[in-house]
Formats: structure tokens, C-alpha cells, sequence
């Protein structure tokens, strides 16, 4: 399936290859680069590309591109969705997944790809299992690496795979049992012009962390499953259990993972914590524009609105801003013409605004779009939809964990158009 | 100087690798890995580093393995110095040594060892370790595609690895099967059904593969689910020579289908909650090729939820969405919001959104898309306001209702600043002026005036063509226009130039006094132009319209040739012939053949035999097999795999609660079978399982069936003096409620279940099976509130909708009090209502009741008199034994066998559902006569059961 993998960087070097099968030539990417050339923008590149004898299927996480070289028909989406894996797993290993920590970690990403494709076939894709063939680097591990001589590949063969539990590994032991559960809802919007919402969508997941002796049997009740219109489970979620009674049921991987994502039905109203005033305004043959932002808290359910950061790519003829903010920070970078303001926390007594002029290019004609204008907030404590869980119970373990659930409303795609 | 380094180096890293200590040999490995991962040529260390294939060290070993794989090809023959090793390997104890020794071996491409490879795959491939198998089943394709000759021998392999049970396996091995043998399609039929139960445990990657795999399967084994097309017409010869009735019987007959087909669907549809997005696709474009039209719908949404995936993954399903929006709009159309573009769409992203949206466009939401198009058009990004542009015509061609908005709207476009913009509105205008040949001269005289401010050549181009083409429209302005280019002409682009020629001679055609002498100096241009092209039409148009001695009959034609009515361009939609590939494959999303693409085929017009994919179970009769057997109930489980013996502790409680109930079940008949010797052991253990059987399903049936409130039921049975025990056989045969000519399509059938109601303790538990044979779908089925007899009827829930050719299952509960008397009541559908009637067999209104001989007999002396009545009949001799007579007498009525110790006495009982007074009835043999006595209070009903009695036990067969 897949043959060989390179990598990418921002400036179009191959700082990585790795071939699953026969050795492939590195020139094979020498399509890969010209659609680079063509595309304006990073993101543009198309992920599929096709040459003579090969084809290459290519993702852009972290300013790096993953290319993968196929031969034969595949399924285009079952390697897009494994190069996120692999993207994933590094960045799990290494906490970021830069080209850096890519390089000063060769030899891990190599015994790495090597374990999770079998010719070219997903092999180990779990991360636990994983963990257990070969230990992620820390300091310690290092330091005591480098004097010891013990090295960072696990002395003992993993379990987990030939488990029906493959995503949890036996023997887990903890002196304190905890089970931690995000619920983290993002909001989709686009507001148009006079205020009104067109588009407005929220989508949800829990994150856990759980960190359990033994095997442990979860259930996770909420007080109202019929807002989830739509869910995609962990593998360790039996849904039987699901269907029949919208009960998680499920033995938890060992640490972090993603028990649920889900999408609120869209028959409910979405309330929109946030509202933008603007005027931007432009005028033909003055070299001047106007632009004042005011951003106001609504439908919060009470709730601080947080870390706002307001972002807008102005028109191409814009050549400076000269704007004060009432809080917070705003930056303009006159080549990307992107404009953003850090505005921090909305006091709904004395509301944030960003006011002042814009120069435009002498004789450029006046732009004829308004800039769209992109916010970031975060809500502690609100799940905005109002999905709240009834419970959680463990069986199978004699222990008491201390359980915690968290609740946070974030700004998804959302879009203001002006 | 670089090179020289390099060797340098080398010879220390060779030094490190000769040296005693672990350390410094693994610090060299470690420098020759980031040496490969960077691309450079490590290949002169082989013999160093080979040497160390078999060291103790775990991480250099590994590290030795990936060099070896990597160069073992340039460098053969030291690579056969380490094969060895990995034979000894093969045979270690632990299981995953063994594994990881095969992985290597294979991984190592020199054609020499193919003879050792294929033995060790052979080996594995019987290797107790799942695990060792699932590396075999890798083992094959590397092989394979190192000598494809060695085809035959593996496709043996994998034939056997097919049949493996195991969860780990499946996806390889069919992976294996699609690269080495696709086209064997018959080594599925047998394990075509285990897939379908094992899928849902498979790893997520052998999921896609599996289910790619029996999408096309399925195509080539089962008939067609889509009713109204295709099928007929493709048969459309065959039934012209039928004769039209019997071609009529044969559109009338029902689809039914295959249960294999409805098992395939059943099994992938809750992979649809995958969090793997290509598993997701996978199921979808299993649906979209398998499933029937009206359950099509269920994929919709989880299509959607992947759009929220990163780029690449809803670059692959908007294309695919793409292709399903053109064949079915409904589909997507509740979801069209989640098309809207968004900003910071990446480009590609934003053109596929653009393309799903003017699928989905029709009269109803045409406007809210037109007002979204009109921001797009704003966009900074100018391909994309292009790529609306586009759009905005497709819709204005498809929805006739709004060309004249799309068109004022465009023109408007023209006068935008951009230029880009203006050259698709004209180009856009173009083509819709063409395919709407009315009056729309000021449309073309508007763009006669903007005709100065354009500069792209392919907009100018259109403008010209197009005041050629309508110059009897615009008489005043076309030869202006001419007049114009006459001026610039030398300046043009050649496409323009072509454009000006032709305009030129069109209105010397239709406006020769104006314009000849304009014509004659384009001509002239023309004639002298760098471009051969040019040159060429100039020489053709001129020999056309001038007329002059040599020209032929050609020209007589001129103005017929050039002023033909010309057919409208067909705006359409990129992706229109997307779906002759499969969807979700890379060939879909190139729209090109890609290599080793494996056609997806027709439905077969007459489905290949079925019974190639009943699998004879071999299992001694034991407990779960009828779990197996029936593919209708599916596993409850859901991390089944009957391999693992964690499997135990992880049954959910659900299926803990099933399991005790069996329990008691098989307490209770073991109870009642305990001392009647006479009994077959077979029989015994029948009974048992049968019990246990309908114990299980009870849970699983969905209606209802709250767990509490059926042993709650239990709970007042037990006051009821004797213990209640499930029913000793349950007839299968259904009867019919409503006929479908009656029920204007709407057919019913009902059959006892002969289990205690969950309704009321007084009512008789009823099946009711409905289904729809009319070609319309039948909308809120119920009971009507007011039913004649007054019977107390427990309504089942009033089912929504039936699909045609669907059929559901309810069940309810009736109140007959004790007598046979018929139910009548009323069965309504949306429009219409039918009268029917129950009748009861007087047998079904019992239910059965264990008890000892002795309180049988205790109660049998009290029961005398009135309350006992009895016949003698003459045995036929098959009935004599006393399995026959058992069966004979529980399947007339609902009773309970009671251990009897004498053997020619069989002894039953049960009570009426309505008032609980007992039945009891007792055959004895007495050869070749039997006496059959009944002992009841209700002596309508014994005589009743006795005249019942007497004709099954005097009827021969089963």
C-alpha cells in the first residue's frame, strides 16, 4: 500500500525518507514540488498527486508535509487518515512534531515507522502499544541512556497487541487512581453582515485522561444523550451499550485519548456568546479607511468569555493600520496584511474595541470586499450545547478513583463577515 | 573533500561496529540510521553491520533489521549470511520472536531465498500465535511481488488463512487476497459470513480493507436492491419476447433480500461511528453501492461529521459527496449550511464546496444559494469569485425560474473592478445568452459599451462572437464594434483576431452596405497576419462570402453556414461521470484509472446460487450455536472474539442478565425432565437449548422488554402457587391477519408466542408481523382506539412509516378471557382501515406450569366429576412412543411436560392466561387404545382440548 514516505520541510528540502518496500528515488518528489510552486498558498497544494508511475498522497501538519508514494489503488483517505496517525504519534513521543525534534529523534521516528507499517500495511497504529516496543525519550531517560548504556526499545514484548483489548496494556499500576474527562465544545459560526447567523453548529468531544490500575470497566451516563446527534467513538466504547441505552461503556486505554467526538443536533438553537460591531469602511479615491471593532459578551449563561484573539486578513491594497485597542494588543504585519488583536478577557462593563484608520496604496482603487474577521474566545466551565454527565461508575477494580469532569466552550470556526 | 569526509567517517563507524562494547556498536547504528532516514548511501558498512544481526541487544537488532531491509537487496549475497539466524528465529518459543523473524525474512528481497520464504510462510501460516499468522498473511504480498510465480502455492496459503477465526487475521490476509488474487472470488463464499460477524472486532485498517473487499463481492452475488431501474431495462430484450402477463407477474413479484446482503449492511452500520475517517468512507461507499435507495440516508450524517477532519480528509469526501449530490440531492441537501465556504477554506476545499452547493441548488433553495454565491463573488481570492461565477451559470441553466436574475446579476459583475471577474461573466453570459435565445439585445449593447475596458482576450473573444452571432439584434452597435476592432485588430490576441474575422464576415452577411468595406480591411489583415491560423480562416471566410467567378456553390451557402442556429453549450458538473469508478477509491479521485483499480461489476440479472456460502457447523451441538447459526441475531457482544478468554470478564451486564436467565430456564426444564426416563437424551438437551434460545432472545428483542418489568412478570407467576416455566415448543407457523389485496398492499400475519405477556397477566402474547407490498410507503400503522368486541387489546406502538417491500415485527397483547372467541378490531393505516379478527386455537390460551408428579396427581383427585372429562382413541402406531405423544400435545397447546415415573402415563399442565384456573392432562397408553383425561374447571375448554387431542393423536406425521 504504501511504499515510502518523505518528508518536507517549509522550504521544500526532504529531510527524512523512509521506503517500506523497494527503495523509490527521492526525484520522484520532484512533483510534489512543482505543485508546491504552483500552489499560492501552503494549504493549496492538492493532496492527491498524480505521476506516471507513482502516486503521491501528501498531508500538512506543523509546516511539514508528509509525502506518501503509492503504486497501486488505495484507498486515498486510509493513507491520509494513517499519515495523521503518524503525525499524531510524534507528536505524543515528542511533544511537538517539528522538524527539529524530528531530526534530534531519528532513530525513535525510524524504529517508529518501522513498527507501524508491515510492507507498506498499518501495523501497530496504537499508541500504547507502541509505548511499550519502544519508550518514548525523556531527559532522564536520556541522561541515563547515555551513561548506562541501556537503550529506549522495551525489553519486553508488548501484550497489548495480541489482546482484545489491544488498546490498553496489562499491568497497569498507579498509587493514585484518577479518571479525568474534558468535555470540550467548539462553535461553528458564520454571522453575516447585519448580526444575524447564518451557519451555526457545535461540535463536541470528551477527552480523558485515565490513569487506573488494572482493568478497569467505566460507564458514563449523561443526563441528556438525545442532544448528541452524531458521535464517533474510541474503539473501546461498546456500542451496543450505546445504542440500546446511550450509556459509554467502555476499558479505557492507559493515559490520554479521546473517548467521543460528537455533533449537536442541529435542530437546537445555538447560542452565540459572542457579538462583533463593525465598521470598516472604505472610500473611493481617499487614501483613508475607517475601521472600529466592538466586541460584546452575549447568551454567556453568566460565564466569563476568555482568551479572545480577533483575526482579519484586510484587502491587498491595505499598506498600514494605525489603530488603538481599548485592551489587549493588536498587531498588523504590512506583508500578509493580517491583522490581529490579542484582546484577553471581555469585561461586559467596558467592552473591548479596536478603533482608527487604515491607509491604502495611493491610487489603488478601493478594495470591494470587507475584510471576514475570524474570533478565538474560550468559556471555562460551559458546555454551551448544555450536555452535562449524570455519572460515572467503575467496575471491575475494588479501588476508588477520584474522578473529574471539566466543562469548556471554545470558538471553533467562527467567522464574522463584514 | 565532502566525499573523502564521508569515507572517513565511515571507517570509524566501521571501527565502532568491530568493537567489543554494546554501546559504541549501537551508537555507529544509531549514525548509520539518521545516515538512510537523510537519503545517503550506507551501503559499503554491510558487511560490518551484519555481523551484529544476531546480537542480544534488542534495540540493535532492530537497528540491524532496518538496515538490512533496507540494503539487502544491493548487497545479495552477504545477505545471505544472515537467513540463518532468522530460521533459527522461526522456531523460538515466543510467539512474537518467531514473528518479527518472519516479518525480516520476508522484508529481505533476494530472489534466492523465495524456496526458504515460501516454507516459512507455509509454516506460519498454521502457527498457533493469531499474531504469527496475521505476519504470514503479510509475508505472502512481499513474496508475491518478489516472484509472482510463485502464485498457485500462495493462493493456497491464503485459502487457508481465510478460514482463520481470528480477529487479528482477517484484515491481512484479505488484504493479501486482494493484492495476489482478487479475481477468486468463489475462496469468499465460504467465509463470507464469518467477515461480516468478525468485522466489527477487525483493527480498523483490515476494516476498509475488508469492507472494499465485499462491496465488491456483494455486486457479483446478489441481485439488485434498486427496484425501479436498471434491472428491467437491461432485460428489456428477454421481455420483449415475453409475453406481456407473464412479464407483469414478474414486475409484481416482490424483492426479497438475500439474507446475506442484509447481513452485510446490518454489520457495517454501526462502523459508520468510526473515529477513523477512512472506515467511515469505507461504509459509505458500501451503502451507496449495496444498499437500497430509501436506506441510503444514514450515511449523510456521518459524511458530514468527517468535514470537520483536517484538510485532506474533507478534500477526499467533498469529492465524493461531489459525485453523490448529482445522483441524489435529497441526501445532502438538510446539510447544505455545512457547505457554506468558509474564509480560510483552502482553495481547492472552497471549489468542491462551490460544486456541492450547485448540486444541491433547486426552485425551493435557490435564493439562499444565490445570496451566498454573491459574497463569494467579493472574495479576495480571485479564483474562487471566478470559480462562482461558473457556478451561478450552472444554476441559472438548470433552474429556468432564475436565468433572469443570474443574468441581471452577472451583468452587474461586469462593471467589477477585477478583471478576472469580468472575463468569467462574459464568458458565463455567453453561454447562457446562447441557451436562451430571446431578446436580450440590451444585455449584449451593455456589454458592447464595457467592450473598451476589457483586456482578457477570452472575454473579449466572447463579446465579439457574441455580437456576431446576434447581430440582427443589435444592427447599430455590431458594426461599431467591427469598426473598433479594425483599429486594435493587429494589436489582438489570435483568439480575438479569429473572433473579429468571424464577426466581420457575419455582418457582411446580414449588413453588407455598412460594413463590406470594413470586412474587406480585416480581410486584408488578416491576410498578412503572423499567425498561420489566422492566415488559414481569412483565406476560408474570404473564398465563403465574397463572391466572385471561381468561388463554388459553397458560397451560395455561406450565410446558412455561418448563421446556423447553433445547440446550447451543456453547463454541467465536473464530477457528472465521477461514479463509473467506485467511490472512496483513488481512481475516483483522480477520475482516472489508476493501476490495479478492480472494477466494481454490475448486479447480476439472476443472483448466483446462495447455498456456496452456508457454512455446515461442525461445533457439537453446544449453547452457542444458535447465536452462531442465525445470523439474524447478532452477537450481542461487542468485543466478541471467541479465540480470547478475556472475553469473559468484559460481557457486558446486559448479557450477564441474559445468562442468569437462562439459567433459571434450564433449571426449570431440567427440573421437569428429571425423571421421566423415557425421554431420548437428545431430546432432553433439545429442549434445553430451545429454552435457553428463547430465554436469550427475549432481551435482545428490541420493542421493549424492560428486563425489570418481564421478571417482575415472573415474580407473579411464582405467587401463582406453581412455577411458571417457558413454553416446551413454540409453533412457528404464522397465520394471516390481513391479506395484502385486502389491505390495499398492507399484509399481516400473527402467531402465538406462547410466552407470558409482558402487557398484562391476563393476555395472550401475539406476534404481529406487517408488511408493505404496495409500491408506496404506508404511513402510521396502529389499532384504532375503539375495538368492537370488547376485548381488552394492548396496541402495539403506532409504526411511522413502512417502506415499500419492508416489513416490521410488533408484538401485542390480548385479553381473550379463556374463550376462543375471536378478536375483532380495527387495523388502520393513514388512510385507510381494515376490520380483522384474531380466533385463538384453544391451545394458545394456555400457559404452561411445572409441578411435581405428586401435586399433580394431588390436584388431578381434587378436579373430579364435572370438572373431568375423558376419551379413549386408538393410537396410530407412529404415535405410540413417547417422544411423539409430547410433541404431539405441546404443540396443540401450551403445557408444561410433567416428570412422570410411570411410562406409558404422560402427564401436562398448564393454566388459562385469563383466570389461571389449571389444566391438567394426562395420556395413558394402554396399547393400542390411549386414554386422554382432562382435569380443569373450565369445561367448555376441556372438551374443546380433548377434541383437539383426539385428532393429533390419531393423525399420523409429524
Amino acid at each position: 500500500m504504501i511504499h515510502s514516505l518523505f518528508l518536507v520541510n517549509a522550504s521544500g528540502d526532504i529531510f527524512l525518507e523512509k521506503h517500506w518496500k523497494s527503495v523509490v528515488s527521492r526525484s520522484v518528489c520532484d512533483y510534489f514540488f512543482e505543485a508546491l510552486e504552483r500552489a499560492t498558498e501552503p494549504e493549496n497544494v492538492p493532496p492527491v498527486i498524480p505521476t506516471p508511475h507513482h502516486f503521491l498522497i501528501n498531508v500538512l501538519r506543523h509546516r511539514i508535509y508528509f509525502v506518501a508514494v503509492i503504486q497501486s489503488e488505495v484507498p486515498p483517505l486510509f493513507v491520509i487518515e494513517f499519515l495523521h496517525r503518524v503525525v499524531d504519534t510524534f507528536q505524543d513521543y515528542f511533544g511537538v512534531c517539528s522538524e527539529a525534534a524530528i531530526k534530534d529523534n531519528v532513530v525513535v521516528v525510524y524504529e517508529l515507522l518501522e513498527e507501524m507499517l508491515d510492507n507498506g500495511f498499518p501495523l501497530a497504529t496504537e499508541s500504547n502499544i507502541l509505548k511499550e516496543l519502544i519508550k518514548p525519550p525523556t531527559i532522564l531517560r536520556t541522561v541515563v541512556n547515555t551513561i548506562t548504556g541501556s537503550t529506549n526499545v522495551g525489553e519486553q514484548l508488548p501484550t497489548g497487541q495480541l489482546s482484545v483489548v489491544p488498546w490498553r496494556r496489562t499491568g497497569v499500576k498507579y498509587t493514585n487512581n484518577e479518571a479525568y474527562f474534558d468535555v470540550v465544545e467548539e462553535i461553528d459560526a458564520i454571522i453575516d453582515k447585519s448580526g444575524s447567523t447564518i451557519t451555526a453548529e457545535i461540535q463536541g468531544v470528551i477527552d480523558a485522561c485515565v490513569k487506573l490500575t488494572g482493568m478497569p470497566d467505566l460507564t458514563l451516563s449523561f443526563m441528556n444523550p438525545r442532544l448528541l446527534d452524531d458521535v464517533s467513538f474510541h474503539p473501546c466504547v461498546r456500542f451496543k451499550r450505546w445504542e440500546a441505552e446511550r450509556i459509554l461503556s467502555f476499558i479505557p486505554p492507559d493515559g490520554n485519548f479521546r473517548l467521543l467526538s460528537y455533533h449537536v443536533s442541529s435542530q437546537n438553537l445555538v447560542a452565540i456568546p459572542v457579538y462583533v460591531k463593525h465598521n470598516i469602511s472604505f472610500r473611493e479615491g481617499s487614501s483613508q479607511g475607517r475601521f472600529e471593532l466592538t466586541l460584546g459578551p452575549k447568551q454567556t449563561m453568566g460565564k466569563a468569555v476568555e482568551s479572545v484573539l480577533v483575526s482579519s486578513q484586510l484587502p491587498r491594497g491595505v499598506l498600514n493600520a494605525n489603530l488603538s485597542p481599548s485592551q489587549g494588543t493588536y498587531t498588523f504585519d504590512p506583508v500578509t496584511k493580517l491583522l490581529s488583536w490579542d484582546v484577553g478577557k471581555i469585561n461586559p462593563q467596558k467592552l473591548p474595541s479596536l478603533k482608527g484608520s487604515v491607509s491604502l496604496q495611493t491610487g489603488a482603487s478601493k478594495p470591494d470586499e470587507n475584510p471576514t474577521i475570524n474570533i478565538q474566545f474560550k468559556i471555562q466551565q460551559l458546555a454551551i450545547s448544555g450536555l452535562k454527565v449524570n455519572r460515572l461508575d467503575m467496575y471491575g477494580e475494588k479501588y476508588k478513583p477520584f474522578k473529574g469532569i471539566k466543562y469548556m466552550t471554545k470558538a471553533g470556526k467562527f467567522q464574522v463577515r463584514t | 573533500m565532502l566525499n573523502h569526509c564521508f569515507l572517513c567517517r565511515n571507517e570509524d563507524l566501521k571501527e565502532m561496529l568491530e568493537s567489543s562494547k554494546e554501546s559504541l556498536k549501537l551508537e555507529a547504528m544509531k549514525r548509520i540510521v539518521g545516515l538512510i532516514a537523510k537519503g545517503k548511501n550506507a551501503s559499503e558498512l554491510f558487511p560490518a553491520v551484519v555481523k551484529n544481526v544476531a546480537s542480544k541487544n534488542i534495540e540493535l537488532k532492530k537497528l540491524v533489521y532496518v538496515y538490512l531491509v533496507r540494503y539487502a537487496e544491493e548487497q545479495q549475497d552477504l545477505a545471505l549470511l544472515s537467513i540463518s539466524t532468522f530460521q533459527r528465529a522461526l522456531k523460538d518459543p515466543n510467539q512474537l520472536i518467531r514473528a518479527s523473524a518472519l516479518r525480516v525474512l520476508s522484508s529481505i528481497r533476494v530472489p534466492i531465498i523465495v524456496p526458504i520464504m515460501m516454507l516459512s510462510i507455509k509454516e506460519a501460516s498454521t502457527d498457533l500465535s493469531p499474531y504469527v499468522r496475521k505476519t504470514a498473511a503479510h509475508a505472502i504480498q512481499k513474496l508475491y511481488s518478489l516472484d509472482p510465480d510463485q502464485k498457485e502455492h500462495l493462493i493456497e496459503v491464503i485459502e487457508k488463512l481465510l478460514k482463520d477465526k481470528s480477529t487479528l487475521v482477517a484484515g491481512s490476509v484479505v488484504m493479501a487476497f486482494e493484492e495476489v488474487c482478487p479475481d477468486r472470488i468463489d475462496l469468499i463464499h465460504k467465509n463470507y459470513r464469518k467477515l461480516c460477524n468478525l468485522l466489527v472486532d477487525v483493527e480498523e485498517w483490515g476494516q476498509v480493507v475488508i469492507i472494499h473487499m465485499l462491496t465488491r463481492y456483494a455486486r457479483t452475488q446478489f441481485v439488485s436492491p434498486w427496484r425501479e431501474d436498471a434491472v428491467f431495462d437491461e432485460n428489456s430484450e428477454k421481455a420483449f419476447y415475453d409475453s406481456e402477463e407473464e412479464r407483469r407477474v414478474d414486475q409484481s413479484k416482490p424483492y426479497i433480500m438475500d439474507p446475506d446482503h442484509r447481513l452485510l449492511l446490518r454489520n457495517t452500520k454501526p462502523l459508520l461511528q468510526s473515529r477513523n475517517t477512512a472506515v467511515v468512507m469505507a461504509v459509505s461507499q458500501l451503502y451507496w453501492h449495496l444498499a437500497p435507495k430509501h436506506e441510503l440516508s444514514i450515511i449523510t450524517k456521518s459524511l458530514v461529521r468527517l468535514l470537520r477532519s483536517h484538510r485532506e480528509v474533507q478534500y477526499i469526501v467533498l469529492q465524493n459527496i461531489a459525485t453523490m449530490s448529482i445522483q441524489r440531492k435529497g441526501m445532502f441537501e438538510p446539510f447544505m449550511k455545512s457547505f457554506y465556504v468558509r474564509s480560510t477554506d483552502a482553495t481547492h476545499i472552497k471549489t468542491l464546496k462551490l460544486e456541492i452547493l450547485t448540486n444541491l441548488a433547486n426552485e425551493a433553495n435557490i435564493s439562499t444559494i444565490l445570496r451566498e454565491f454573491q459574497t463569494y463573488v467579493k472574495s479576495q481570492d480571485k479564483a474562487f469569485a471566478a470559480a462562482t461565477i461558473q457556478a451561478i451559470g450552472r444554476c441559472a441553466t438548470n433552474i429556468s425560474e432564475v436565468t433572469d436574475t443570474c443574468l441581471n446579476g452577472l451583468v452587474l459583475l461586469l462593471s467589477n473592478r477585477d478583471e478576472t471577474v469580468v472575463a468569467e461573466s462574459v464568458v458565463v453570459i455567453k453561454k447562457l445568452l446562447q441557451t436562451q435565445p430571446s431578446q436580450h439585445s440590451d444585455i449584449i449593447k451593455h456589454m458592447a459599451k464595457l467592450f473598451d475596458n476589457i483586456t482578457v482576450s477570452m472575454a473579449r473573444a466572447s463579446i465579439l462572437w457574441l455580437m456576431g452571432e446576434y447581430c440582427e439584434h443589435v444592427p447599430k452597435i455590431a458594426p461599431d464594434v467591427l469598426r473598433k476592432m479594425a483599429k486594435t485588430f493587429t494589436s489582438e490576441e489570435d483568439i480575438v483576431k479569429l473572433q473579429t474575422v468571424n464577426l466581420a464576415a457575419k455582418l457582411y452577411l446580414t449588413n453588407s452596405k455598412q460594413t463590406k468595406l470594413l470586412t474587406q480591411y480585416i480581410l486584408n489583415l488578416g491576410k498578412y497576419d503572423q499567425s498561420y491560423d489566422i492566415r488559414d480562416r481569412t483565406r476560408f471566410i474570404r473564398q465563403l462570402i465574397v463572391p466572385n467567378e471561381k468561388s463554388g456553390a459553397l458560397s451560395k451557402y455561406a450565410r446558412r453556414i455561418l448563421m446556423a442556429p447553433k445547440p446550447a453549450p451543456v453547463l454541467q458538473s465536473a464530477f457528472k461521470d465521477r461514479d463509473r469508478f467506485q467511490l472512496g477509491t483513488l481512481s475516483h479521485s483522480l477520475n482516472s484509472q489508476a493501476n490495479g483499480y478492480l472494477e466494481l461489476s454490475d448486479w447480476p440479472a439472476v443472483a448466483p446460487d446462495q447455498s456456496v456460502r452456508i457454512v455446515e457447523v461442525v461445533e457439537p451441538a453446544g449453547a452457542p450455536v444458535f447465536g452462531k447459526s442465525k445470523p439474524g441475531k447478532s452477537d450481542e457482544k461487542f468485543y466478541s472474539d471467541s479465540e480470547e478468554e478475556e472475553e469473559e470478564e468484559e460481557e457486558g451486564s446486559s448479557s450477564e442478565d441474559s445468562s442468569t436467565l437462562a439459567c433459571l430456564s434450564e433449571e426449570n426444564s431440567d427440573d421437569s425432565n428429571k425423571s421421566s426416563s423415557s425421554q431420548s437424551d437428545s431430546e432432553k438437551k433439545k429442549k434445553t437449548l430451545k429454552n435457553k434460545k428463547l430465554q436469550q432472545q427475549k432481551p435482545d428483542s428490541k420493542d421493549s422488554h424492560d428486563l425489570a418489568l418481564f421478571l417482575s412478570q415472573l415474580h407473579s407467576f411464582f405467587l401463582n402457587q406453581f412455577l411458571a416455566s417457558s413454553p416446551v415448543f413454540v409453533p412457528e407457523t404464522s397465520r394471516e391477519l390481513l391479506h395484502r389485496m385486502t389491505g390495499k398492499g398492507l399484509s399481516a400475519q400473527y402467531r402465538f408466542t406462547r410466552q407470558p405477556c409482558i402487557y398484562g397477566n391476563s393476555m395472550v402474547s401475539l406476534q404481529l408481523t406487517l408488511s408493505n407490498s404496495s409500491d408506496q410507503a404506508l404511513e402510521n400503522i396502529h389499532i384504532s382506539e375503539k375495538s368492537s368486541t370488547g376485548r381488552d387489546i394492548h396496541r402495539f406502538n403506532a409504526s411511522e412509516r413502512l417502506e415499500p417491500q419492508a416489513s416490521v415485527t410488533v408484538s401485542m397483547g390480548v385479553d381473550f378471557n379463556d374463550s376462543t372467541q375471536a378478536a375483532n378490531f380495527q387495523l388502520c393505516t393513514k388512510e385507510d382501515e381494515f376490520s380483522v379478527s384474531i380466533q385463538p386455537a384453544v391451545g394458545e390460551l394456555l400457559l404452561p406450569i411445572t409441578m411435581s408428579e405428586a401435586d399433580f396427581t394431588k390436584e388431578q383427585s381434587k378436579l373430579v366429576g364435572m370438572n373431568e372429562s375423558s376419551a379413549t382413541i386408538t393410537m396410530t402406531p407412529e404415535n405410540v412412543s413417547s417422544q411423539s405423544v409430547n410433541r404431539k400435545v405441546v404443540s396443540v397447546a401450551n403445557l408444561g411436560v410433567i416428570p412422570s415415573s410411570q411410562e406409558n402415563i404422560h402427564r401436562f399442565a398448564g393454566k388459562t392466561v385469563s383466570s389461571g384456573c389449571l389444566v391438567l392432562v394426562s395420556v395413558a397408553l394402554k396399547d393400542p387404545d390411549a386414554v386422554i383425561t382432562i382435569n380443569t374447571e373450565n369445561t367448555v375448554m376441556a372438551s374443546m382440548l380433548l377434541r383437539q387431542f383426539k385428532t393429533a393423536l390419531t393423525n399420523s406425521g409429524p
